[in-house]
């Protein structure tokens, strides 16, 4: 079967766009919107399965599959107007790539999200994993005006547009967005960008989880930071727990937030050297590969202490990060499924929702990166899976086997 | 016209509650585009979630078409319903059903009033964002279907962004709970996609928005200039700079002398061929540095003259004019075309100057009103529908305006929604592919297409999508089936 589909896809792209993998996997490695298409198109012919790769630095390469789709083909960022603040990019350019050439012209895409720099646009925006300036820029979706997706069935979708503001049809993006390619593979981005901020200024404070959550609570509505994360001393490498804030903006502005941050909330404040900020960040982001499992919790502020607790107790403190001021918690480390699911049951009944953002087959399968929906709503899903994947060529565990 | 049916939905809703006569439902007819008029076949206005819920209910047990309905001020058409539809008006549902300041949250019906919201979270120091000029009478139900935006979403956010978690009942009357308190999406993002989607995919029977803390500080600037493209060039150095103002507005000289005419007069330099208003806020120190940014970029850009404001009563001054732009221009004739349009920011001074053209080939008034900062265009185009070759001049200038901002890379509604005005302009901006695509969403969520039926996508234009099966138990056949029209 390998042979005969490895042969059908190079007479469909040419023989530079296949490879093989050691245990003879085809692997397609299409250089258009246009061939990622024909694939699908095929595959959707023939039956064959999917397993979608982006740079393969964040989700592993497991899932099982005919064939493995590798977006590393399409890796141009198409189009920069700084003028207008938006760019262009296809979905396997590296996050990497995309902030040097749009640093090149005073612009950036305010984005850290967990993983290394070579992670792939299109990994992002289809796990929609943001990083901690997700405070001040929003979710990961607040930065993408619009997408070309390749359905399942190898259909070509332009959803949204390239202008900042824009309600014509349907929203068809937020689907794709988050949708961890379940509804079809992302292939190329339009992206809402920012001016390069003139002052970039980053502190940390140390403490005990209490005397650092409680901080963060006294400090929102006073301070306006881009990012106010809390670490774990694991994550931080660190003896204690770190809070860690970034202030963004011009000059002025900037000076003023610190100043408020260090004369309120009763912290010891060190500002990182601008030198060093990059790297404490960069760590930050690639402390959410040091264990197989990384998942999020969609928590509010006010129950992130006893999320945390939740998640030492079940599973263990691992790696973790959270919003302190906004939510949100990222853990990463090793456990049994049985214990996810435990701290998953546990959350839903908190109306919190965890999403398995990376974890090796077998949990993904077992769990599903969203796991049950609230009533009714797995029926809309399985419909809209049916419309954009119909022949479900798509290798994408979203909900996971049934218990 | 069915009794039958007009005694099913009272005995929800109570016979006080569903209209028929044609005086009534004239009420309904009309959405603010003086272009677009249907009357539905009856009205029924449900008081609670659970009236609402029923309501659905039965109509599909008889598989009638239905359109919800907030404060019918979509200027899209989208709010319409045809003579053989229900309209459910939404305008009892409107108790805001808990607050929650410290979680910045408040659960609201679809029927509450924008700025009522607002008003009621002042007292906690916070408030609802989206702010579109009709705030003082659209709901928030009807924003949550148009995505609506505002001057202040520049800085903050459209509804889309503001939304947390929201109860939808479906059109088969399934009721279904979309995101989560903290607005992290519950499986894939159906509230993103719910939002914006008029209407069609379902009626929001409960909605969960963001509230944000009041800014500490305001100031607000109001620029006049000689040249449309300096006031342009102007704004995009403000954003170039890495400043996000608050909200960042231009009026053309069309606008701003209706304004100066009408009793809304705010001080306006008449000869000014456009206004800028730029409003920068946050804490006070920041606010302070801003505006002097700001300031120095407005003048060294060719700003005639840069008044200000602090003061709460002062801003309103200048606010004043472009809050009542719209109300002003519609002194201007008896009918006003309100338009709405997206370029790219840089196209701005181009695409102005290209509806100038298209102003005279025509030999028509219009005057602009926008939100520069996102390039989001308000070209209003004054008229008498009554003068029948006029009116087709206004259809035909409208369709210009449209294709010339999508040549320029836009879109042709940045806000207003696309309803049965602008259904036509899609396959301008969407292939037939991507119009098939969302017809299957459509499908996903309303089977047999009944929520606001023949609006957003023009169904002859699209691709045939792989239909996801409708599995709906048929109504027994010796039931008698009730009809409307
Ligand atoms: C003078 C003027 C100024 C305006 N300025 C702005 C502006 O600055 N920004 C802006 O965005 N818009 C603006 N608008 C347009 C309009 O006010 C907005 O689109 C608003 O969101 C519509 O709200 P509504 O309650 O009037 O909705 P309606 O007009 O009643 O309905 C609009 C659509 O929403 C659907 N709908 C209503 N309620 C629900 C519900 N609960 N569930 C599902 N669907 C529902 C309807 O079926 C319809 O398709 C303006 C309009 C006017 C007349």
């Amino acid at each position: 079967m390998n042979d005969a589909i490895a042969m059908r896809l190079r007479a469909l792209l040419g023989p530079h766009a296949v490879e093989r993998d050691p245990d003879g996997l085809p692997r397609a490695v299409p250089d258009s919107p246009d061939a990622m298409a024909a694939i699908c198109g095929a595959a959707h012919a023939e039956g064959w399965k999917i397993r979608v790769e982006g740079r393969t630095t964040w989700l592993p390469a497991d899932a099982p599959a005919d064939l493995a789709l590798s977006t590393r083909g399409l890796e141009a960022v198409t189009s920069v107007s700084p003028a207008d603040l938006v760019a262009s990019a296809q979905a396997g350019a590296s996050l990497d790539l995309v902030r040097r050439r749009l640093a090149e012209q005073g612009m950036w895409l305010a984005l850290d999200p967990p993983g290394r720099p070579e992670r792939s646009l299109g990994s992002i925006a289809a796990t929609a994993t943001a990083g901690p300036l997700r405070l001040g820029f929003g979710p990961v979706r607040d930065h993408v005006l619009g997408a070309t997706i390749v359905t399942g069935d190898g259909r070509l979708v332009h959803a949204g547009g390239r202008v900042v503001k824009n309600v014509a049809g349907y929203d068809l993006t937020k689907l794709h967005v988050g949708g961890f390619g379940g509804f079809g593979i992302i292939a190329e981005l339009h992206l809402r960008l920012r001016a390069l901020p003139r002052a970039d200024v980053t502190l940390v404070a140390h403490g005990s989880r209490d005397a650092l959550t409680g901080a963060a609570r006294d400090l929102s509505g006073t301070v306006n930071p881009a990012a106010l994360e809390l670490l774990s001393p694991a994550l931080a490498a660190e003896p204690d727990w770190v809070l860690a804030g970034r202030f963004l903006g011009t000059e002025a502005g900037v000076q003023s937030e610190v100043q408020r941050l260090v004369h309120g909330g009763g912290l010891q404040w060190q500002q990182v050297p601008a030198d060093r900020a990059a790297a404490f960040w960069g760590l930050a982001a690639r402390a959410a590969l040091g264990g197989p499992v990384t998942l999020r919790l969609g928590v509010l502020a006010d129950g992130l202490d006893e999320t945390i607790d939740l998640i030492e107790r079940e599973l263990t403190e691992g790696l973790l990060s959270a919003g302190a001021v906004n939510g949100m918690l990222r853990w990463t480390g090793d456990a049994a499924v049985e214990r996810l699911r435990a701290v998953r049951r546990t959350a839903a009944a908190r109306e919190i929702p965890m999403t398995i953002e990376r974890a090796p087959w077998a949990v993904r399968h077992a769990l599903g990166h969203f796991g049950a929906y609230r009533e009714g709503v797995g029926q809309l899903v399985g419909r809209l899976r049916e419309s954009f994947d119909p022949g479900g060529c798509l290798s994408v565990a979203l909900e996971g086997a049934m218990e | 016209m069915n009794a039958a049916l007009r005694e099913a939905l009272s005995g929800i809703v109570g016979p006080r509650w569903v209209r028929h006569r044609a005086a009534e439902l004239a009420t309904y007819a009309m959405d603010g585009l003086p272009t677009h008029e249907s009357a539905p076949a009856v009205v029924v206005l449900p008081a609670s979630r659970d009236e609402l819920i029923a309501v659905v209910r039965l109509l599909h047990r008889e598989s009638l078409p239905f359109v919800a309905r907030g404060a019918g001020t979509g200027l899209s058409g989208g709010a319409l319903a045809a003579p053989n539809a229900v309209l459910i008006a939404l305008t009892r549902m409107k108790h805001i059903l808990r607050i929650d300041a410290a979680r910045r949250r408040a659960v609201v019906e679809p029927g509450v009033v924008n700025t009522r919201l607002s008003e009621a979270t002042v007292p906690f120091g916070l408030h609802y964002v989206p702010d579109p000029s009709s705030q003082s009478a659209c709901t928030i139900g009807g924003n949550v279907a148009e995505n609506a935006g505002g001057p202040h979403c520049l800085k903050y956010g459209v509804t889309t962004n503001h939304v947390a978690e929201l109860e939808v009942v479906l059109a088969d009357g399934q009721v279904v709970r979309l995101g989560s308190p903290h607005g992290e999406p519950w499986g894939p993002d159906l509230v993103g996609l719910f939002v914006g989607s008029e209407g069609m995919f379902g009626v929001a029977t409960e909605i969960t928005v963001r509230l944000e803390p009041l800014p500490q500080a305001v100031r607000t600037l109001l620029a006049d200039f000689t040249t449309v493209r300096a006031a342009s060039e102007a704004v995009s150095a403000i954003i170039g700079a890495g400043i996000v103002p608050a909200a960042l507005e231009m009026m053309d000289q069309a606008c701003v002398a209706a304004v100066e005419r009408s009793i809304y007069a705010a001080g306006y330099p008449t000869d000014a061929a456009a206004v800028l208003l730029v409003e920068v806020d946050g804490a006070a120190d920041a606010v302070a540095a801003e505006f002097e940014l700001v300031d120095g970029i407005l003048r060294s850009h060719g700003a005639r003259s840069v008044q200000t404001a602090v003061a709460p009563a002062d801003r309103a001054r200048l606010w004043q004019g472009r809050k009542k732009a719209f109300g002003a221009m519609g002194r201007i004739a008896p009918d006003l075309a309100v338009q709405d349009a997206v370029v790219p920011r840089s196209a701005l001074p181009d695409i102005l100057d290209r509806i100038g053209e298209i102003r005279d080939a025509h030999r028509l008034t219009i005057s602009n009103v926008f939100h520069a900062g996102d390039g989001n265009l308000h070209p209003n185009i004054s008229f008498d529908r009554r003068d029948v070759a006029l009116a087709e001049r206004v259809r035909q200038a409208s369709r210009e305006i449209m294709e010339a901002c999508v040549a320029a890379g836009g879109s042709i509604t940045g806000e207003h929604g696309v309803g049965n005005d602008k259904i036509g302009y899609m396959p301008l901006i969407f292939d037939a592919e991507t119009l098939g695509a969302m017809q299957a969403v459509r499908r996903a969520f309303d089977p047999e297409e009944r929520a606001n039926p023949g609006k957003v996508v023009p169904v002859h234009a699209c691709r045939e999508w792989h239909a996801a099966p409708a599995a709906r138990p048929r109504p027994p056949a010796a039931r008698p089936r009730m009809a409307v029209g």
